[in-house]
């Protein structure tokens, strides 16, 4: 009866994971794919790989998706992290006002967010890189708010306190101190702004303009005409660059949990 | 020098690009082309097309939330059963997919269920009749799920995983049989996870346009494709910001009657 309930679960959870597999299969099979048409199997071929690094526009998208997703994050981070700080040392009333306009562009719907934002943006500034900065920076902070202030609130001020006694000046203590405790905060606060950003694509499409396209609005803008397979090329690489980072990154984050448990439990 | 000055760039940027942005298209929502002030914008959403699509923005975003659910829930309870060494792992296989392009993937399952398409293959393979489901509800329903789903799955295991067994064995200990354990303990305990899930869900779905613009073949129009269309084709931007208006409000106040729970522990929980 046991076994049987075993065999019942995996099976599920392999169905779901092939669910969710499924389409990734699909794009590494065609970038391997000797034919322009979709639908057909050619053969095996490298020919988009090689054909991808001689693709400017993809390049230039790809570039341009980079930079937007490192930069937004940073400054994203730098800014929330402060943010985080200042809003945990409000009072009351304070901190209850800014953490709910910190969930606004969470839970408001990126088309509405997108939308405002172009609306605003047209007022001052040429539709461009710079507004999609602004626009990935702002839907960014939240995230990283959110990841660093759980660690804020657990934080013990007493060490901070006893280095300030000691002798420490405030930027010192917050290097030395502060920074190591809420650091894996503001690093997950980081990978998910940089993740966030390089999967928008609705507020990239209406904060753009003309001549700037990231990867998703540019795959966007192709639908109809047919994706160019050097895309699925791309896509595959990229995957698996993530797919071995984020595997090393378990890796070894997983053994530093281990020791947490560990001292958890001594405790 | 105080702490509470540090958020100083914070706030300035919020008011800056969060407030002014929304005071903006409010702005927009209530005025015509002259700049006089109007009704007309809010009120076109009840206007046969619009009132047509947002009902099936609706009923799509409920279906959708409700199926993510289903799934997510066995998926997220078989997971923890298990106890695999690394809940990091876990999570790692579940937010993986979600690092190739989005609209990449979904025009892989547009692939997948064409007319002529690889789910149509396999089928005919083992002789049963071919689907016909490609550009229809049906279609795009397998998509939102797709896309949706790991936002259902991860709150929900994290809630579960997060459950102290000291509550599970003691439940045990005073004689309670798995399903009570479910009732009384899990389920209660995974609420939180759960609706944190459905606020994941509901929104990008109840406002999405890109999804019904590849699966559902043009023919299909949920509200984002009316307002995206507002906005890209018709150059009617001021009808445009009244219906995306109107669509926020709708969300408010659904939000507000699922969401009690503390948001802060989202951001951690999508991790």
């Amino acid at each position: 009866m046991v076994r049987l309930k075993n065999v019942f679960m995996k099976c599920y959870l392999a169905l779901i994971l092939l669910f969710l597999y499924a389409p990734i299969f699909v794009l590494i099979v065609l970038s391997f794919n000797d034919s322009r048409s979709r639908v057909t199997w050619g053969g095996f071929t490298l020919r988009w790989y090689s054909a991808l690094f001689s693709n400017r526009q993809i390049l230039e998208a790809l570039r341009t998706t980079l930079f937007l997703g490192l930069g937004s994050a940073a400054i994203a981070t730098v800014i929330g992290t402060l943010g985080a700080v200042g809003i945990q040392a409000m009072r009351r009333r304070g901190y209850q006002i800014a953490m709910s306009v910190t969930n606004i562009p969470i839970l408001n719907a990126d088309i509405v967010t997108g939308i405002a934002m172009m609306l605003w943006f047209v007022r001052f500034i040429p539709l461009g890189f710079g507004s999609v900065l602004i626009a990935h920076i702002t839907f960014n902070i939240p995230y990283v708010i959110l990841s660093v202030m759980p660690k804020l609130k657990s934080l013990n001020l007493s060490i901070y306190e006893a280095a300030r006694d000691l002798g420490a000046g405030g930027v010192y203590a917050f290097f030395h101190i502060v920074l190591p405790q809420i650091g894996s905060g503001i690093l997950a606060g980081f990978f998910m702004a940089l993740t966030m950003s390089l999967d928008d694509f609705v507020i990239t499409y209406f904060t753009k303009g003309a001549g700037v396209n990231t990867l998703s609005t540019m795959i966007y803008g192709e639908i109809r005409k047919g994706i160019k397979p050097e895309m699925y090329a791309l896509s595959t690489l990229l995957f698996a660059v993530i797919f071995v980072i984020l595997l090393l990154f378990n890796l070894l984050s997983g053994k530093g949990k281990n020791t947490e448990d560990i001292i958890e439990r001594s405790r | 020098m105080k702490r509470k000055y540090l958020s100083t760039p914070y706030i300035i940027w919020v008011i800056g690009f969060t407030l002014f942005p929304l005071i903006t298209i409010a702005v927009s929502a209530f005025t015509n082309d002259d700049g006089a002030f109007t009704w007309d914008n809010i009120v076109a959403i009840s206007e046969p097309i619009n009132r047509q699509a947002l009902l099936f923005s609706l009923a799509i975003a409920f279906g959708c939330t409700l199926i993510c659910i289903l799934l997510a829930y066995p998926t997220a309870l078989f997971l923890k059963s298990f106890r695999f060494k690394r809940k990091g792992f876990t999570i790692f296989l579940l937010v993986l997919p979600m690092w190739m392009n989005f609209i990449l993937r979904i025009l892989a399952w547009q692939m997948i269920l064409s007319k002529n398409g690889i789910l149509n293959f396999i089928l005919g393979k083992f002789g049963l009749t071919p689907l016909a489901i490609s550009n229809t509800w049906i279609a795009l329903m397998i998509g939102m799920v797709y896309d949706f789903l790991p936002y259902m799955i991860l709150p929900i295991f994290n809630a579960i995983s997060d459950i102290d067994e000291d509550l599970i064995e003691a439940a045990r200990d005073l004689g309670a049989g798995s399903f009570t354990v479910f009732r009384k303990i899990i389920f209660p305990l995974s609420m939180p996870g759960m609706l944190s899930g459905v606020v994941m869900v509901f929104v990008p779905a109840m406002t999405s346009f890109v999804i019904a613009d590849i699966l559902g073949g043009g023919k299909l129009q949920l509200i984002g494709n009316i307002i995206e269309q507002e906005f890209m084709k018709s150059m009617n931007w001021h009808l445009g910001a009244g219906l995306s208006i109107s669509l926020m409000l709708l969300v408010l106040i659904g939000l507000a009657f699922t969401m009690r729970n503390d948001m802060e522990e989202k951001g951690t929980a999508i991790w």
